[in-house]
């Protein structure tokens, strides 16, 4: 019982963790609320599904032309719609809002809304784990989610382009005096949300089905977990998500599944009455907050 | 190649009708208030056009009243700075909380929607008063977040209903009331915010819009004035949601639709955010739209949205003040004038003139 709990919460809090990473990363190191997130992982499940089952190509294949052509999404969207707006709040919401919805109900116009839009596991079977079974591909959501928050960590922190990105977050006027090109990060930070969106849509898709509606449940995800955890940070984003997984995991053991969602609203306005710059969120607490 | 510019200058009728001296002449007046007078006039008879287009267009034009209302809310929470991406929030709390009333307790229409409406906008305020701390786009991602939480709850825990609604409720005695009480609002709604938004009330929201931190300094309270704008937002939004509500004679979970939040929000970016007027403009050519391309399923949702883009990106001052740019002023061809370098002195200025 107590083990399951942990593991399970364990995976709920990596599926989260993945889930927002690519809004998150984008909005701290760009300030761009970019809300097409949803629409991009959604593009990258049924991108894959169409290569893999009408094209017929390989499952790897599939899954590296979804991710690339994703990032080249993320980037177009930054060129085409967002540099002409970008500094005034309500026109980047809305437009990045329009785009999302756009994609979410093409797709739903399409008819993919059916039972045969799911995506294969990488690896078939499962094992034990303390007594509790759990199948490979929850054992890939927790190792590739690690592995991505440490790459990022490391890409963040130790590469020039990492800190480039994060400079320009930080603080633009320095930034621009050191050389650094607003447009050109904003354009990357952009590709490397689209390629993460991707990156989320083909691990966390093959455990269930891929459906439009996805495309506004994730928003709601990625925004509870940025909120709590601040967003400058990706620690506080890792244990953001731990909190919002184990919280989940709780409430649907002991008060019933159907509250799970409300986990997210209720930890979203708690954190805003108690510490609005979220846990570990400390410089854009005033310039973001007032 | 003489280089050219485009010029705008004002037409003399403007320059003379923005006084009292409007009075002075009849031809005047009519260019001061006959576009408004028009559009009001228009309004007013467009119930006793039924025979002649028919009552499905009749409940179009009460459906677009309704956006008219919600777009109208949206504006105004756009001018104070909190872009809203969920307007089915109102519609769905004003919907619900009149349902409820006339289900549970059998109270009229008369007074469930009154209640409602004020009842419905406190709820909503106090539902968004924690998010107000914060700037822009939490309050939009708050906003969107709600409408598809309570559906999910109201799904999962089968209050208000669950997925049946509440149905069989009574309705307002007839239709014509209705379309007339619908009118009424958005003609009240309108102006009244347009009014307010031009006070010096009005000031303090754009200003907090512009650069909150010079407001905080001139010691107001922005939560006050936040809390106020959502609270006066809400209204006009929870009364549409209460009006369609008795229409339909049901509410359920539609009513926090996506449809109720896109097509107010994409009314106002095309008609004009912040002209208040341009919104309820913007709700009358998107929602006969609608109609027409209901027959295509959600691919009328995509085709807003991509309207929603190109207003946003493309023409972000919108219809109204596109509009009323060309009624008040004309444009002409001019030649650029080659511009000389000056010393500082003033000389050549001086020369200039007297040339």
């Amino acid at each position: 019982m107590i083990e399951s709990a942990l593991i399970y919460g364990l995976v709920n809090s990596l599926v989260i963790l993945l889930t927002a990473l690519g809004f998150s990363l984008v909005f701290g190191l760009s300030g761009i609320a970019n809300l097409a997130h949803g629409g991009l992982y959604i593009i990258a499940g049924y991108l894959t599904w169409i290569l893999l089952k009408r094209l017929d190509l390989p499952l790897v294949v599939s899954i590296v032309l979804a991710i690339l052509v994703v990032a080249t999404c993320g980037a177009l969207l930054y060129r085409g719609v967002i540099r002409p707006i970008k500094g005034t709040t309500w026109s980047e919401v809305v437009s990045t809002y329009g785009i999302l919805v756009c994609i979410v109900e093409f797709f739903r116009w399409r008819g993919f809304i059916t039972y045969e839009f799911s995506l294969p596991p990488f690896l078939k079977g499962g094992i034990e784990i303390l007594g509790v079974s759990l199948d490979y591909q929850r054992l890939c959501v927790v190792i590739i989610g690690a592995l991505l928050l440490l790459a990022l960590f490391l890409f963040s922190h130790h590469m020039r382009l990492g800190l480039a990105l994060r400079a320009m977050a930080q603080d633009e006027l320095t930034a621009l005096s050191v050389g650094i090109e607003p447009n050109w990060t904003a354009t990357v930070s952009m590709a490397l949300g689209g390629a993460l969106a991707a990156i989320a849509a083909v691990t966390l898709l093959p455990m269930g089905l891929i459906t439009v509606n996805l495309g506004y449940d994730i928003l709601v995800i990625a925004l509870a977990v940025s909120v709590l955890g601040g967003l400058e940070s990706l620690v506080g984003l890792a244990l953001a998500s731990l909190l919002l997984g184990y919280a989940q995991i709780l409430v649907s053991t002991f008060v019933g599944s159907h509250w799970m969602e409300i986990v997210y609203l209720v930890a979203i306005i708690g954190v805003l009455i108690f510490k609005p710059s979220g846990i570990l969120g400390k410089f854009k607490e005033l310039e973001e907050r007032v | 190649m003489q280089p050219y510019r485009k010029e705008r200058l004002d037409r003399g009728a403007k320059v003379r009708t923005e006084d009292i001296y409007a009075l002075a002449s009849l031809r005047d007046l009519v260019y001061a208030l006959g576009p408004r007078a028009l559009a009001v006039i228009a309004l007013l008879i467009a119930p006793f056009l039924e025979p002649l287009i028919g009552v499905y267009w009749m409940k179009v034009l009460l459906i677009t009243l309704v956006v008219s209302l919600l777009a109208v809310s949206w504006d105004v929470l756009a001018v104070a700075g909190l872009p809203s991406l969920g307007q089915a929030l109102f519609f769905g709390v004003g919907g619900y909380m009149t349902g409820y009333l006339n289900h549970q307790f059998g109270w009229p229409p008369g007074v469930c929607i009154p209640i409602a409406t004020v009842a419905g906008a406190a709820l909503c305020t106090a539902l968004l008063t924690p998010v107000l701390r914060l700037r822009g786009i939490y309050f939009g991602l708050i906003t969107l977040a709600l409408p598809l939480v309570f559906s999910r709850l109201i799904e999962a825990t089968k209050i208000l209903g669950g997925t049946e609604g509440l149905s069989g409720l009574d309705p307002l005695p007839n239709f014509t009331l209705e379309l007339y009480l619908g009118i009424a609002a958005v003609l009240f709604f309108a102006f009244a915010y347009r009014r307010l938004i031009e006070s010096d009330y009005g000031m303090v929201l754009q200003g907090i819009n512009a650069n909150d931190r010079v407001v905080l300094a001139s010691g107001i309270s922005l939560t006050k004035f936040k809390v106020e704008a959502v609270f006066l937002a809400a209204l006009p939004g929870t009364l549409g949601g209460a009006l369609l509500t008795h229409h339909y004679q049901f509410v359920g979970m539609p009513a926090f639709a996506m449809e109720y939040s896109l097509l107010p929000l994409a009314s106002a970016v095309v008609g004009g955010t912040g002209t208040l007027v341009g919104p309820v403009l913007g709700a009358f050519i998107l929602t006969p739209l609608s109609e027409v391309l209901r027959s295509f399923g959600t691919l009328r949702m995509v085709v807003y949205a991509i309207i929603l883009v190109v207003f946003a990106v493309g023409v972000p001052e919108g219809l109204l003040r596109f509009l009323q740019r060309k009624y008040h002023q004309f444009q002409r061809v001019v030649p650029v004038e080659e511009v000389a370098w000056s010393d500082g002195s003033g000389a050549d200025l001086a020369d200039r003139r007297t040339a």
